[in-house]
């Protein structure tokens, strides 16, 4: 192993290390912990009454079309790290091209604000 | 053969900081809010000042059963509290705490933090639909929404001291900065800092948790040691913004007598600002969803592009 990625070795070290923790950590806890199940220890919890229906509920998500937004601007934030490193450099025409690039993204959410999207309804 | 040494000895002391860091923030925060609350926290444990509280609180945990919903999803019930603990430990390598104090130098450190650290989120999103209950399920769906609108200013906030330095390794970014980024890159600093206390759902932004409400969210129905794994990944997540908010805004390591007591002035620093973690959690009010939802569209991410713009300015010109 050597080269770029050589770097990466403690990241691979420190992965293994905790996944070999966390199973360390439930093995002592399967040694240390009593074991006395019952059918009403192991009905889900619904403040203390008989839980009604299943846990997987359907509900009205009001703010599903943050998830929208999200997306847009994500694609945006992954493009700006590479580009943060290198604008100095070039100089004010890159600058504008990514001025431009977010500036689009910008329109949207003002979009999205005048719309109304971004209050409760 | 030296080489394998040192990683194994980096390893393991990031392992160590990352078992020990947390639980200090912890048993602050017991001794911070009582005194703030005027009441005394635990004085019991360990003798004095009650100093030994989480220990104690992690042997009891240790010795609880395992109890897993027969509704539940199995599998990913049990794996969830592991996915939201790791990530934590594996971003604890690249927080540089002095110069080549460093698990591991990469980079790419900071985009390495941030990708590692939204993985953290999803062993909560795991556990609020593996219950199978329904506070868990609304909580999961808050928690979800929530990161969803704060991943970008924080994201956003992150970016822009990496553009003055003109490097993504956080080690680079230290040595780069100047104090006058205090007051450039303050916008940030506040953009980044609120928008993590939401990434971590600590308070004000504990809607997703809200305990009075939706009886702990994703949380309702761990037990023992699982849920003692989430509290764990809660504080690590403290230790770790606070890390990163003093390595890209509050210059790290620098300070006077730097050279001997570079790491003194990062854990300090680091110390500092998760105090105010545990401040803000006592000073403020929960916010409402919708709350939420317009600070971080309407305030952070407006303030957040408007600093990239003056950074940007700034650096070319």
């Amino acid at each position: 192993m050597d080269g770029y990625y050589a770097s990466y070795a403690p990241v691979l070290a420190i992965v293994v290390a905790g996944v070999g923790l966390v199973a360390s950590i439930f093995a002592a806890n399967r040694l240390l912990a009593p074991r006395r199940q019952s059918p009403e220890k192991l009905l889900t919890y619904e403040s203390g009454v008989d839980p009604i229906g299943e846990g997987w509920a359907q509900i009205h998500l009001r703010y599903y079309v943050f998830a929208y937004l999200y997306v847009i601007f994500a694609v945006d934030a992954v493009f700006l790290f590479p580009w943060a490193t290198v604008f100095a450099g070039l100089g004010w025409t890159v600058v504008g091209e990514m001025a431009v690039f977010i500036g689009f993204i910008a329109v949207g959410l003002l979009y999205a604000w005048r719309k109304g999207v971004l209050t409760w309804t | 053969m030296a080489e394998w040494v040192e990683v194994v000895l980096r390893v393991l002391v990031v392992i160590a900081a990352f078992l020990v860091l947390p639980l200090l923030v912890g048993q602050t925060e017991h001794k911070a809010m009582a005194h703030m609350q005027s009441r005394v926290g635990p004085m019991y444990a360990g003798g004095f000042h009650g100093w030994a509280q989480l220990v104690a609180d992690g042997v009891k945990f240790a010795q609880k059963e395992d109890v897993v919903p027969a509704a539940a999803d199995r599998t990913v019930f049990k794996l969830a509290p592991a996915v939201a603990l790791l990530p934590y430990l594996v971003a604890f390598v690249a927080i540089p705490v002095g110069p080549g104090l460093v698990g591991q130098d990469l980079d790419l450190g900071l985009f390495f933090v941030l990708a590692v650290m939204s993985v953290g989120v999803l062993g909560s999103l795991m556990g609020g639909w593996a219950s199978a209950n329904k506070y868990s399920l609304l909580g999961g769906m808050r928690i979800a929404a929530q990161l969803m609108a704060y991943e970008l200013p924080f994201v956003l906030a992150a970016v822009s001291p990496a553009m003055a330095a003109g490097t993504l390794s956080l080690t680079g970014i230290v040595e780069a900065w100047q104090w006058w980024w205090l007051l450039w890159q303050l916008p940030a600093m506040v953009v980044f800092f609120v928008a993590g206390l939401a990434e971590l759902r600590r308070p004000p932004f504990d809607m997703p948790v809200a305990d009075s409400e939706i009886v702990f969210g994703p949380y309702t129905e761990y037990t023992g040691l699982r849920f003692a794994l989430f509290l764990l990944a809660e504080y690590a997540g403290i230790v770790l913004l606070s890390a990163l908010t003093a390595v890209l805004f509050l210059g790290g390591w620098q300070g006077p007598f730097e050279g001997a007591l570079g790491w003194l002035w990062t854990l300090v620093k680091t110390g500092v600002v998760a105090f105010v973690v545990i401040w803000a959690r006592v000073a403020y009010p929960r916010l409402r969803e919708d709350q939420l939802q317009s600070l971080a569209w309407k305030v952070l991410v407006p303030v957040a592009l408007a600093q990239l713009a003056l950074t940007t300015v700034v650096a070319v010109a």
